[in-house]
């Protein structure tokens, strides 16, 4: 699409403007779901599990529900007893025919499966009263062995669920031509073969979850406030689950203070609350704490990765085998099983391969359950293929630049619908320009030279820089392909956009935002549209009974569906309102131009109309074109035909103190292509917030585990959540390669800096300890580990 | 993340403070900036039944005012006031830049000097300095005011020969411009330190931060220093009878080679050849 200058000035798409959401976020005018409140209602107090894997022998609820404040205490058994729901909570993806999926209830009845999981819940006056009683509640366990890591669960000698008699969940598997793949890796020059682990990570958002759902029981009707990222499909999923009726529930999201996939989950509290809020004719509410949310809220990545690069003597590959051993954790949440699915296709990353083959087995741990986390499967492909790509690089001898140009798809030429070897059709690409813009942008030869400097003279902090050239898929569609991967819904998107009788004009929207800035990007995307002020839109979210149809915020889907719909539904109120433009006029609709947000009659420029007055006209309905119904509405439920593949190079440079270990992130530099980009300010937040997040893993977080599978760093104190203190100032570029997928050329950014900045900031740390024979590090790569590092690189003791 | 519930009370006055904790007994805690004993209290790893606020008291036993060649800081001092004390930047810069390195601005502005000696908590930096300057602690309670050199003060984690019904009330450091050194190694800039080191080379004095049950001092560093050892060579002996703890962060050997590591940092730029 054309931007005009114009256009940009006046908050248009491409214009750099300040977020219309950020005053009332930033000052609390916002409501979050603790902020609301109900008359009489009841906190939930969360008795979780202490243990792993135990059946519950027995619960004494007595003393906590003789409490001052404490209405009742209910255990599993109880709870399901009163039969709250009919089904278990919902895994919609269930990848193969024969998955394993254990059942999971929202409170455990007789066996617990991870530490965290609920087995009885206090219902209190307070959350001081409910904290007070948890404590009282006394749960007695018959331990079972738990099964602690990945390698445990693939022994296969303790089950994870006692009923079943191996821990695997599936196999999953794109291999087209399995003896192919194998005698190119046996003819290879040069073969690089590598284990990576995809540590588990805590999703950490600013605002913790929580719950609230208030009844009206006369009526019937139930709302749930929810800290989500779903509500549509929470409503679908709760009625599901309940059994209540779908149209009695209204979800609402309000403000929501960051998700990254750890809110797009159907959870037992959520049940909860509104199955309690139902029977009791009381609001029941529930906030979690931060130490909780590491039990209780899903966790992100938990792989064990295998990768097998095959190439030419001149380093151009010839074939690519991954096997992928991916943690589910105890149960299969909403999409657990198909996480590490969405990376499978990208295991190729932007590299053009004869051969490839992937294998994907899921295994049951006694831990909380995995699933999306800001990139989810994406992140965890771009490090496989990137940290390889530099093996080979070192092993053919020449530089990790020059090994990504000699195997990028097209040469690192512009490409349209590329078939990849997993058979996915890449919309638009071009690989080349954003390697020379990075390293132009770094001066990666100046730095090259400094470090070659520090290595001659012994430097105690030495530099390392690490590239990654990274390709990702975003927003998941058409519909029908996502039948065919077994995924339980669809990839369409839905928008609502009507010009209201005073010319202003409302935007309903079905993805909803929990940071990303939606009010205003589709505020400028009506502006562009209809040639009128961003300040003249007003955009609804969050809430079904507002926008009754949607498929949410996930997987850097918003812009490039949801914000196309909201486009295309834009241009049919503009169809409308030309023919009634044409109407007054009395012309031809084909006569009439839209220029600027005005309506005119070709070479009569004194005849015109502006859109917004239009809005009138349709309300009042009293001189409309014969058959035309009132009002200026118009809605679309866009299903695109493809996948977007958004893509960038990242450069990040490290200083790393030998002595001590410590690593130190000195420089990012971030070149992304997104395709036509609506308000390039938010994108350049995605990016900040996105490689933040992604330098986290290579650096810092880590959920760890005892071997009788508790989590020993469930508090912020020692689950190390990266400040701005740590971070450089990331310099950002961009290319623009519009996307073939959608009118408005546009690509998903809410998770490329992620899938981009683990594998570049690794590569760094790896390429700094390179003089002492370093080829791998396992993240994060903790002070201590890089000092373990090089002293056993150096083969002495420090 | 609830604390139990306990009561409160606002003291307006040293003696008001010391009154209710000999009335409450082993029951009642101060509370300065509630920076350690908030978090403690929503674990509810201590659940006291009185908390007694003395975060508002003022007078003497806030501020920073210069003696001859002593510095005396009221226990109130808050650690942004250490970090910001002109006073001391031209009499003991050590503690600005110790204080400058406690946690973040939010700690800062509450936490206290007397709150964080009383904690007694071996991770801590500001322990570590008064230690390494051979500080004098002053402290109150029923029977009077007595003073504690600052290497008796630390018995056990998180214990000190404080009693339950007194009340630390000033830090007495000598004058020490110049000479002196703090390093601390840590992941986040407001993480504890993995390891510290304060040295002070006027005073001889050595310390260590987070290798052991309490703040430490480096004794067989300050004594090679004595002996005329170099910064090196005194460094070799940094984790000598030292009782490191093992954590995610460093496990008892590396923390031991950050201590050597920092030690011999810390000696050469405060001075020693
Ligand atoms: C996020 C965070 C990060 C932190 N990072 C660091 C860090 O990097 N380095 C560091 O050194 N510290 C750190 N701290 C701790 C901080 O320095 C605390 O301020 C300090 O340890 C306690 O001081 P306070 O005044 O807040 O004491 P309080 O929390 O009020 O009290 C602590 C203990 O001392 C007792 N007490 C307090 N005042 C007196 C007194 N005058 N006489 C007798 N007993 C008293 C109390 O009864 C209690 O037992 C951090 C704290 C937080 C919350």
């Amino acid at each position: 699409m054309a931007v005009t200058d114009d256009t940009t000035r006046a908050g248009g798409i491409g214009a750099r403007m300040l977020r219309k959401e950020d005053g009332k976020l930033v000052t609390g005018e916002a409501e979050f779901v603790d902020d609301i409140h109900a008359p009489g209602e009841l906190w939930m107090g969360m008795v979780r599990s202490t243990v792993a894997h135990a059946r519950i022998a027995a619960i004494d609820t007595s003393g906590a529900a003789s409490m001052p404040g404490v209405q009742s205490v209910l255990t599993g058994a109880q709870l399901a007893d009163m039969e709250l729901w009919v089904a278990p909570l919902p895994c919609a993806w269930p990848v193969t025919d024969d998955m394993v999926n254990p059942p999971h209830w929202p409170v455990a009845t007789d066996m617990v499966h991870h530490v965290g999981e609920l087995v009885a819940v206090v219902l209190a006056e307070s959350r001081f009263a409910a904290a007070d009683a948890i404590e009282h509640v006394i749960v007695e366990y018959e331990s079972q062995p738990p099964v602690a890591t990945v390698e445990q669960a693939m022994a296969d000698v303790d089950h994870a669920h006692l009923e079943h008699s191996t821990n695997k969940a599936y196999t999953w598997a794109i291999d087209p031509d399995p003896d192919g793949t194998q005698a190119a890796i046996a003819a290879a020059a040069h073969v690089v073969s590598a284990r990576f682990v995809q540590q588990r990570l805590i999703p950490v958002a600013i605002e913790p979850r929580g719950v609230l759902a208030v009844p009206s029981p006369m009526g019937g009707d139930i709302t749930l406030y929810s800290t989500t990222q779903v509500p549509h499909v929470l409503r679908v999923m709760v009625a599901a689950t309940t059994g209540l009726p779908e149209q009695k529930l209204r979800v609402i999201a309000p403000a929501v203070g960051g998700g990254f996939g750890a809110k797009l989950n159907v959870n037992p509290d959520e049940i909860l609350a509104v199955a309690l809020s139902h029977r009791l004719g009381r609001a029941v509410r529930w906030t979690e704490t931060r130490s909780e949310a590491a039990g209780s809220t899903h966790q992100g990545r938990g792989q064990i990765q295998h990768v097998e690069l095959a190439s030419d003597a001149d380093g151009k590959l010839t074939a690519i085998r991954v096997k992928i051993d991916a943690d589910m954790g105890a149960y299969m949440t909403l999409l657990t099983p198909g996480v590490p699915l969405l990376g499978s296709f990208l295991y190729h990353g932007v590299y053009d391969t004869p051969k490839f083959s992937f294998t994907c087995e899921g295994w049951f741990t006694n831990r909380t359950p995995t699933d999306a986390y800001r990139g989810a499967g994406r992140p965890e492909a771009s490090y496989a293929i990137e940290r390889a790509m530099d093996m080979l690089a070192y092993e053919v001898g020449i530089g990790t630049d020059e090994i990504r140009r000699r195997n990028y798809i097209n040469g690192g030429e512009p490409f349209e619908m590329w078939e990849n070897p997993a058979g996915l059709s890449f919309d638009s690409g071009h690989y080349g320009p954003t390697l020379d813009r990075a390293l132009e942008l770094a001066d990666v030869a100046g730095l090259r030279a400094e470090q070659q400097r520090r290595r001659e003279t012994g430097a105690i902090r030495q530099l390392g820089i690490g590239l990654c050239t990274y390709v990702e898929i975003c927003g998941l569609a058409p519909s029908r392909a996502l039948g065919g991967l077994n995924y339980g819904a669809g990839g369409w998107e839905h928008a609502t956009v009507r010009i209201l009788p005073t010319g202003k004009v409302e935007v309903v929207s079905g993805s909803t935002p929990h940071g990303q800035g939606h009010e205003t990007s589709w505020s400028q995307i009506i502006a562009t549209k209809m040639g009128i002020s961003p300040d003249d839109v007003t955009v609804l979210h969050s809430d079904t009974a507002l926008s009754p149809l949607g498929l949410d915020t996930y997987g850097s889907r918003s812009l490039s569906v949801g914000g196309v719909a909201i486009a295309m539904a834009a241009d049919k109120v503009i169809e409308k309102a030309r023919k009634i433009a044409a109407h007054q006029f009395e012309a031809a609709p084909e006569d009439v131009e839209f220029v600027d947000g005005s309506f005119s009659v070709a070479g009569t420029p004194s005849k015109s109309v502006h859109i917004q007055e239009l809005g009138f006209a349709a309300f009042t309905a009293h001189d409309l074109p014969d058959g035309m119904e009132p009002n200026l509405q118009e809605q679309v439920s866009f299903d695109p035909p493809n996948f977007a593949f958004p893509f960038g190079t990242h450069v990040a440079v490290v200083e790393i103190d030998e002595d001590t270990g410590g690593v130190e992130l000195i420089g990012y530099y971030a070149v992304d292509d997104c395709g036509n980009q609506v308000n390039p300010l938010i994108v350049e937040g995605q990016i900040h917030g996105g490689v933040v997040q992604g330098a986290a893993q290579a650096l810092y977080e880590v959920a760890v585990y005892d071997d009788d599978a508790n989590i020993i760093n469930p508090s912020l104190m020692n689950y190390l959540v990266p400040s701005a203190a740590e971070m450089p100032s990331i310099v950002t570029d961009s290319t623009c390669t519009p996307s073939t997928t959608n009118p408005l050329g546009v690509k998903g950014v809410g998770e490329a800096g992620t899938i981009g900045s683990a594998a570049a900031v690794i590569n760094a740390v790896v390429d700094a300890l390179r003089p002492h024979g370093v080829t791998d590090i396992e993240m994060p790569a903790s002070p201590m580990r890089v000092r373990r590092t090089i002293e056993q690189a150096d083969g002495g003791a420090s | 993340m609830i604390p139990a519930a306990f009561d409160y009370i606002r003291a307006t006055s040293a003696e008001e403070a010391l009154a209710a904790l000999t009335e409450h007994g082993d029951d009642a805690k101060l509370m300065a900036g509630g920076q350690s004993l908030i978090p403690l209290m929503r674990y509810r790893l201590v659940t006291p039944g009185v908390v007694v606020d003395i975060g508002n008291l003022d007078g003497d036993l806030r501020g920073i005012s210069v003696n001859g060649d002593t510095v005396r800081i009221g226990a109130l001092t808050r650690h942004t006031e250490l970090e910001h004390s002109a006073e001391l930047e031209a009499t003991c810069p050590l503690l600005n830049h110790v204080a400058s390195l406690v946690g973040d601005p939010a700690v800062r502005h509450r936490g206290t000097l007397g709150g964080s000696l009383a904690h007694a908590d071996p991770a801590s930096d500001l322990p570590a300095a008064v230690l390494a300057l051979g500080a004098t602690l002053v402290a109150r309670g029923p029977g009077g005011e007595r003073e504690i050199a600052a290497s008796d003060f630390f018995t056990g984690f998180l214990e000190s020969v404080l009693a339950p019904d007194e009340m630390l009330t000033e830090v007495r450091v000598p004058v020490t411009a110049d000479g002196w050194n703090y390093q601390k190694f840590n992941r986040r800039a407001q993480d504890w330190a993995i390891v510290g080191v304060a040295v002070c080379r006027g005073g001889r004095g050595v310390s260590l931060v987070n290798m052991g049950p309490t703040p430490m001092r480096a004794s067989a560093v300050e004594e090679a220093v004595a002996g005329g050892a170099t910064a090196a060579e005194a460094a070799a002996h940094a984790a000598d009878e030292t009782d490191p703890p093992n954590d995610l962060n460093g496990d008892a050997d590396y923390r031991s080679h950050l201590a050597r590591v920092l030690t011999r940092r810390a000696l050469e730029a405060a001075g020693f050849a």
